[in-house]
């Protein structure tokens, strides 16, 4: 007789069941139930966007080579659990082949990423040539805490084409992840517990989208939005309640789940860029300046 | 409880995990190949003269037959694989050199002599992650050089040095591979045994046959590898003298062409710079790797209302660096790489001596076998002398004195090399300033002989020319046309 | 004699504190970590950290029995192990100094008290004065003092020299150690200038912390003080102790700060008579790691007596 799983939510590094109790069933095509999902709640989001600020400092202050050896390890073990994606990804009604394209897709994407890690600030920053002798240069900083509502179409590639660029930005996540093909977000939440990414710095939490969105997108101490497609009327609400805080929101209307889904604009989108100037003293008669 | 003395017992590292096989084969398609020369050369341990492994010596049709091996494998099947799918092989490889680190730092010490705390530390480190670093560039070209056409130059001849064994072959082959090149690499004669590591390294990785190829051998195997008509491009860090000759050799070719070479850098302390902090950079500038670095602070400049404290701590601060075998943990400053280079290191403290500049040595018992040098100090050294302009590749620092910022810039530049200088003071805008005045190609501040994937190192001047690390040391690799 | 400075003196003394690079004292810091410190050498440096230790208890809830066992303990630190020292000092409260004088007895272990409202510094000066000479008639053999670290945060460098002054008048002969409370300061360009401006007031020792908070002894501030005790040395020829004070459990940390005297000040300051751990735990993890040099066993600490 088999152990059936529990599928709990990912917060703040454990595996919490959510606050209210809730739970709801997610289905094959074909009716079979395959597993019962903890419905989240306002808490559970409030609880996750605590646990990602708690972890965003360190995690920003890792030195970037330290985070892209993390997303390398993800792969690592993304790749070691492949056949365990594929199985989830079938049982939710893909066929073998597109199921396989999918996992691998989405380990290359996080090699792809974790290439990036300790790149993108040489294409993002630069010195300034400004006319006064001031050395003057540009960083680019991560934004902070992030709310991500998750691809609803894809259940994995979608997932990671949001989070990986996001993270080796040196942001923390909170994710309302695909509400009817769920399963792969939490067994993907397994695989970041094991790849030494600190607590807190993901945080996944499975239920209605309609219910988390607005809690998400009201929420004072999130810094920005990713949001894939989703009902226009909930898009338009988030977009209003996000205004308060002046959040970023980034709207992907492109899908998420193809090639070419994936590139410097995605770790752009959230970044912030903090412009520093510093005196050059004129020694031997220079004009300083660069 | 009396003032008895304390004193480090010996803590050597074990070697007993390193393989080395008693004789090496040219690493050339893939295979280990007996050289078509049928010669063999010794590779001895500096810190005892002991023998360690015979070594094949690449004559010129051994070259050849790399260089094929490499440009095979170019057309059929490196040119064809993606970006991604190199940078895979590459991650294979940085990973699997982090898993045999301590291997091979032990094995870099027993070949060249310098301190296990030092290939364990920094060494090895680096050069995994170099891998790791340009591995991530290989589907990112073009994001690189956005708007610009790029493509891969083809077979690259790469010539590196014995100070660095390990460093410089990443140096080399992470960015030629990452950009889509192929390699055929030469190690310095005194220092074949991590290279060849290396190669097994790429067996287990199952990198493609002929990718990579490792001829060893000496100055001549070099010349050869040089002058080979197959090759698309020639990366060489070495001494001045020779980079110039290559630099000839590829008049009248299509050959794309860096250079590494020597250095007399200097090191500036202005008084308002935090003085035991410099003290420190002063030893790691020139002590760090027995000073056989390109870069080493060799010329000291102290503003001249500091430098009799300066002086002072500086020798007081030799008093703790240990001369020792390398394998020693505790040990500082090593064994000096090979008897010819300890020669000529001796010859210029002589000369120093005649020279008429003040040489200071602690005091310290050095190893009655191997090949070892004191740290020295040589004060009141003219700027004309040629122990404060030739390059001397040794534990051997000539200290300057100056009055202003603008005459130690002066001093500073008037040599014929250009690599690296160092700037200590606590005041920020100076760090600016006198950066932009500096002809180096690197400036550390409040620092020295600081390195990373992330960061371009190169020289101005008869120092060479291109950069390695960074985005900048992709273009090296790469041919641009519009 | 008071010990007294012009402003204008003061002033020099403040302003001329070399600055300190930060990240180049983590660096000469991990350089000394990587030394390896094995077999007699270990052994050694273990023995010297024993008796090095000033043993501490500074808690509200200190009784005459605690202090009388911690007292039996400094004598006695583990006797199954023959021809252990004994530790240099135990280190409470002034309320504490008579009992603890009589528990000690003829052992030659000194007792240091701490003074001047420890461990704020946060009363009026009569009050500290009071406190000091209490300690003082009731036999301390050291003074471990706090300074005013508000005051020196002000920027108010005379009323911080003139206290410590006063107090070192006060200790005459006695030994005065300075307690900084670093954990409070806020770089270590502060920590050099404290420790210039104490030593010029008559501090015997200077020391990082009241081991009431974090970071306490880390040792980029060890190292900044060491060079300051180096550079007046080397300017005067007069020899300064040096006392870290809490976070320091582990024998291996306790090594390295031995390592960094030798290498920073001088194989001279390396008897209790010029450094000191102000520590709790750290005595039964040099004992622990004694224990397994000798038997080449590791060690449960159940076999060590806690006080």
């Amino acid at each position: 007789m088999e152990i059936l799983k529990t599928y709990k939510l990912y917060i703040g590094g454990q595996f919490p069941r959510t606050e209210s109790g809730r739970s709801y069933a997610v289905c094959a095509p074909n009716g079979k139930q395959l597993a019962n999902m903890c419905q989240a709640s306002k808490k559970d989001v409030r609880n996750a966007v605590q646990a990602a600020r708690k972890a965003q400092a360190a995690w920003t202050s890792k030195s970037a080579f330290n985070r892209s050896q993390i997303a390398y390890r993800i792969a690592e073990l993304l790749e070691a659990r492949k056949v365990q994606f594929i199985e989830e990804l079938q049982a939710m009604g893909l066929e073998k082949q597109s199921a396989e394209q999918e996992v691998q897709m989405s380990i290359d994407r996080c090699v792809y990423y974790a290439g990036w890690a300790d790149k993108f600030q040489t294409l993002l920053g630069s010195v300034n040539p400004v006319a006064s002798s001031h050395f003057n240069f540009s960083v680019p900083e991560a934004m902070g805490v992030i709310g991500v509502v998750a691809c609803q179409q894809t259940a994995l590639l979608g997932l990671i084409s949001q989070i990986l660029p996001v993270l080796i930005g040196g942001n923390t996540v909170v994710v309302v992840a695909n509400s009817t093909q769920p399963l792969c977000a939490i067994s993907f939440a397994e695989v970041l517990a094991t790849s030494d990414v600190p607590g807190g710095v993901v945080n996944i939490l499975t239920g209605e989208v309609s219910e988390l969105l607005p809690t998400l997108s009201a929420h004072m101490d999130v810094n920005a939005l990713s949001i894939a497609p989703i009902e226009s009327k909930l898009l338009t609400t988030a977009q209003e309640e996000a205004i308060d805080n002046l959040k970023r929101v980034r709207i992907y209307a492109e899908p998420l789940y193809v090639k070419s889904a994936q590139g410097l604009s995605y770790i752009s989108d959230f970044q912030e860029i903090k412009t520093t100037w510093h005196p050059i003293e004129q020694i031997a008669g220079g004009a300083g300046g660069y | 409880m009396s003032n008895s003395t304390w004193n480090l017992d010996p803590s050597l590292e074990s070697a007993a995990q390193v393989h080395i096989k008693p004789q090496y084969e040219l690493f050339i398609d893939g295979k280990w190949q007996a050289p078509l020369s049928k010669t063999y050369f010794d590779s001895v341990n500096p810190a005892d003269e002991s023998h360690i492994a015979k070594i094949a010596w690449a004559n010129d049709s051994d070259v050849d037959l790399a260089v094929l091996a490499a440009r095979s494998a170019y057309e059929n099947v490196w040119s064809k694989l993606s970006g991604a799918a190199r940078g895979k092989y590459l991650f294979r490889i940085a990973r699997l050199m982090q898993e045999k680190a301590k291997e091979l730092a032990v094995l870099e010490t027993l070949d060249g002599g310098k301190p296990i705390r030092e290939s364990r530390d920094i060494d090895i480190p680096l050069a995994c992650n170099h891998f790791f670093y340009y591995a991530g560039w290989a589907d990112k070209l073009q994001e690189a050089f956005a708007g610009q056409q790029i493509s891969a130059l083809g077979v690259a001849a790469q010539i590196i040095p014995w100070n660095f064994p390990l460093l410089m072959l990443a140096w080399k082959i992470a960015p030629a591979l990452a950009c889509g090149n192929t390699v055929v690499l030469k190690p310095a004669e005194t220092t074949s045994l991590t290279a060849l590591k290396f190669a097994e390294i790429c067996q287990e990785a199952g990198l493609p046959a002929g990718v990579v190829n490792i001829v060893t051998g000496y100055g001549d195997t070099g010349a050869a590898l040089v002058g080979h008509p197959n090759v698309d491009k020639i990366a060489f860090t070495g001494s001045t003298a020779v980079g110039k000759q290559i630099q000839k050799a590829c008049i009248g070719t299509a050959k794309k062409l860096t250079l590494e070479l020597g250095g007399k850098s200097a090191n500036i302390i202005l008084e308002d710079a935090p003085i035991d902090q410099a003290v420190e950079g002063v030893i790691n500038a020139i002590f760090f790797n027995q000073g056989h670095v390109c870069c080493a602070g060799s010329r000291l400049f102290v503003q001249e209302s500091i430098a009799d404290r300066v002086l002072e701590k500086l020798k007081f601060r030799l008093q703790s660096i240990y001369v020792g075998h390398p394998l020693d943990k505790n040990t500082d400053i090593g064994a000096v790489n090979s008897k010819k280079q300890l020669e000529t290191i001796e010859r210029y403290i002589s000369l120093g001596i005649a020279e008429g500049a003040e040489m200071y040595q602690p005091d310290c018992t050095l190893p009655s076998k191997g090949f070892y040098c004191k740290p020295t100090l040589f004060t009141e050294v003219a700027q004309s002398a040629r122990i404060a302009q030739e390059e001397i590749f040794g534990p051997v620092l000539t200290i300057h004195t100056f009055r202003t910022m603008e005459e130690v810039v002066q001093k500073a530049n008037n040599s014929p090399y250009g690599l690296a200088a160092g700037v200590w003071t606590s005041n920020g805008a100076r760090i600016f300033g006198l950066s932009q005045q500096l002809q180096a190609g690197v400036v550390w501040a409040n620092t020295y002989n600081k390195f990373d994937p992330a960061s371009p190192f190169g020289g101005y001047k008869e120092s060479g020319f291109g950069r390695e690390g960074g985005r900048h040391g992709l273009s090296a690799y790469l041919k641009f046309s519009n | 004699m008071l010990a007294s400075v012009s402003p204008l003196e003061l002033n020099a003394i403040m302003a001329n504190a070399t600055s300190i690079d930060q990240i180049g004292t983590l660096e000469r810091i991990a350089r000394i970590q990587a030394r390896s410190i094995k077999g007699s050498a270990k052994l050694q440096g273990l023995r010297m950290a024993l008796s090095m230790i000033d043993l501490t208890t500074l808690e509200g809830k200190d009784t005459p029995a605690k202090v009388r066992q911690l007292c039996f303990k400094a004598q006695h630190l583990h006797d199954q192990a023959a021809n252990l020292p004994t530790v240099a000092a135990v280190c409470v409260y002034p309320t504490m100094v008579g009992v603890a004088k009589k528990a000690l007895g003829h052992s030659g272990i000194k007792v240091a008290s701490v003074s001047t409202a420890f461990p704020s510094g946060q009363a009026p000066f009569e009050l500290k004065k009071l406190d000091t000479l209490y300690a003082l008639d009731n036999g301390a053999d050291e003074i471990d003092m706090v300074i005013s670290r508000g005051r020196f945060l002000a920027g108010d460098y005379q009323f911080v020299y003139d206290e410590i002054a006063a107090i070192k008048e006060l200790c005459a002969t006695i030994r005065l150690k300075v307690i900084f409370e670093t954990g409070e300061l806020d770089s270590l360009d502060q920590v050099r200038k404290i420790s210039d401006l104490a030593i010029s007031a008559g501090a015997d020792f200077i020391k990082t912390s009241t081991g009431k908070i974090q970071p306490a002894a880390t040792l980029p501030v060890v190292l900044t003080m060491l060079g300051a005790i180096k550079d007046h040395f080397d300017k005067t020829g007069q020899m300064i102790g040096m006392k870290p004070a809490g976070g320091i459990s582990s024998s291996k940390l306790a090594l390295h700060h031995l390592l960094m005297v030798k290498e920073v000040l001088g194989e001279a300051w390396l008897t209790n008579e010029w450094y000191r751990f102000g520590a709790s735990s750290l005595a039964n993890d040099l004992l622990m790691q004694y224990q397994k040099q000798m038997t080449g066993k590791y060690q449960s600490a159940t076999y060590f007596s806690i006080d």
